[in-house]
Formats: C-alpha cells, structure tokens, sequence
C-alpha cells in the first residue's frame, strides 16, 4: 500500500505521475489540523471581522488541497486549470458587488 | 481532394489522439472533462447560496448565533473528519483501480459509502435537534427568521449531494465488479466525491462556525 510519494512507477499511461499515497495522508492529515485551527478559533471568539477573513483563508486554502491532490489538478494539463479555474473564480468574485447593498440596509449588522 | 481528405483525416487524427479534442480533450478522458464543467457549474450553485446567505447575514441585525461548542460545533466537526476520511477512502479506492488491485477497489468504495452515510445521520440528528428547538424554514427561537430558510437550503442541498454521491459511488462500484464499468469511471466518481467534501469546507465554517453562541441559550 504505501507508495513513494510522487509515484513516478505510477502504471496508468503517461501524463499521471505524482500524487502517490504518502503524499495524499499528508494532505488528509493537514486538512483535519486545519479544521482543528477553524474550531478552536471559534472557541476563542475571535472578533467576527477578523473571525470571517480567517476562516475564508483556510477554507481557500483547504480547498486548493483537495482540487490539487484529491481531485489532481496539480498533475494535470495546466490549459485545463486555465479553463476551469479562472473563470469560476472571477464569476465568485462578481458576486461581491451585491454586498454594498446589503450594507446599505443595515449598516453595522456584519461588525456586531 | 483525395490528398486534401488524408491531410483532413490525418489531422482530426491527430486531434482525437493527441489531446487537443475529441475522445481526449486535455488530454484527459472526455468524461472526466464533463464531470470537471459539471463541477464549475455545481460550485458555482453553492457559491451563490452562499453569498446569499452573507448577505442576508450583513443585512440583518439580529442574526442568530445558535450553536454551542458542546454538543452542536463537536458533533458537525465530527461530521467534517467523517467526511474529510472518506475522501481518503475515496483516494485509496481510486489508487488501487488505477494501479489493477480491483479486489481492494470495491471495499474502499464500501467504506466511502459508509462514511457519506455517517455524514448524513449526524446530520440529519443535527436538523432534528434544531427542529425540535422550533426552528423552521420561516422562524426560529433566536433572532432573523431568514436563518432558519438559508440554513436548511444551504445544508440540505449539500446533503442530497452527499446522498446523490453514496449511489453513484454505490452504481459504480457495482459496475467495477461486474467489469463493465473501469478506474476511468472509478477516478470520475472520485472527483464528484471530492467536490461534496470541498462544499463542506465552506458550509462549515460559513454556516457554523461563524455562528458560535457566545453567550447562554440556544442550540
């Protein structure tokens, strides 16, 4: 069971190299460290600002781990990270420009 | 013309084999291209739940804050390493189809089903808690009645995914050992399970942890 990590011997055709198991418990075991940093953060009730930007980082974070390793988009072609990605991520980004009229209903409601 | 067929065949050929198009676009199987749009379809779903859910969140001014440490933030970070594992299980099924171990491939799916159930009885022990507390998808106990509507279709579409998930994985592994279906489809299944692990990690600390009790009362 426990291959090298970037299992070059990896016998599945050519373009799936990496991603050998020891590097995958690597990032199992981050991820749960990660979730435990989250929990222990709301523990401490941080303030909800710096609470929020916190969270969202690792969660971006988390999230590139699974995509990359889970999922292998490390190891695949780059023309179809650059298909994919971009422009998901820009659609998400164009959902702030509601948030201003959120605001505009209650002005201090986020930072209480 | 004849020339002009052969230099057109060749270069479809060319296309189909050498990963610009056709069976293997990105140079990946055709099938795990359209489970990866699916994907940026379905992520793009949950970010705007989500982003519907800030908002309402920023626009109230008595948004509730239910959840304690002990029982309900313990038992959903229970639920997220259940589901954290199972897409290690996930990992480990994929690894041994790729690698021609097709004995270990169907225990692994096994334990991945198992563990996606896991998820949904913690859960769904969790939703009848709530709603034993009054919580409805029009009012709850604490504060803005929107809480109850986002909280419900947030957590309850990223069950049915999970569910969804456990018989697809359920279907392919049945058709691994039967031999009609092979660690292509294994990988493909892998990915959509992924994709329901990763929604968690926003659900989570979005709809929970940004909702931690901090004083008495509550869930």
């Amino acid at each position: 069971m426990a291959h090298a990590s970037h299992g070059s011997g990896a016998g599945h055709g050519g373009g799936h190299a990496g991603g050998g198991l020891k590097v995958m418990y690597i990032v199992w075991v981050w991820l749960l460290v990660m979730t435990l940093v989250e929990v222990f953060l709301a523990y401490l009730h941080v303030p909800i600002h710096v609470m929020l930007i916190a969270l969202l980082g690792l969660s971006v974070v988390k999230a590139a781990l699974i995509v990359s390793y889970f999922m292998h988009l490390k190891f695949e072609r780059l023309s179809l990270v650059y298909t994919i990605v971009p422009a998901m991520v820009c659609t998400m980004l164009l959902m702030n420009v509601f948030f201003p009229d959120a605001q505009r209903l209650s002005l201090n409601a986020i930072f209480r | 013309m004849t020339i002009a067929t052969k230099a057109e065949s060749r270069g479809l050929r060319a296309m189909w084999e050498g990963g610009i198009g056709g069976l293997n676009p990105y140079a990946i199987p055709h099938k795990k291209l359209g489970m990866w749009l699916f994907i940026v379809s379905d992520s793009l779903t949950f970010a705007v739940l989500l982003f519907g859910y800030a908002y309402l969140r920023s626009a109230s001014a008595s948004w509730p804050s239910p959840f304690h440490i002990w029982p309900s933030i313990a038992a959903s970070t229970g639920m997220t390493f259940v589901l954290l594992s199972s897409s290690l299980t996930m990992v480990l099924a994929v690894h041994h189809a790729q690698h021609g171990e097709a004995r270990r491939v169907v225990p692994w799916m096994v334990a991945t089903m198992a563990l996606g159930l896991a998820f949904v009885i913690l859960h769904l022990n969790e939703w009848r808690t709530l709603i034993h507390e009054g919580m409805t998808t029009g009012s709850n106990p604490w504060g803005d009645s929107m809480f109850g509507g986002t909280f419900f279709t947030i957590t309850g579409l990223h069950m049915l995914h999970v569910l969804t998930g456990v018989v697809y994985l359920g279907v392919i592994a049945t058709r691994f050992s039967r031999r009609t279906m092979n660690a292509e489809d294994v990988e493909i299944g892998g990915l959509y399970w992924h994709f329901v692990d990763l929604v968690w990690m926003f659900v989570f600390p979005l709809v929970y942890l940004m909702s931690v009790s901090m004083g008495k009362g509550g869930h």
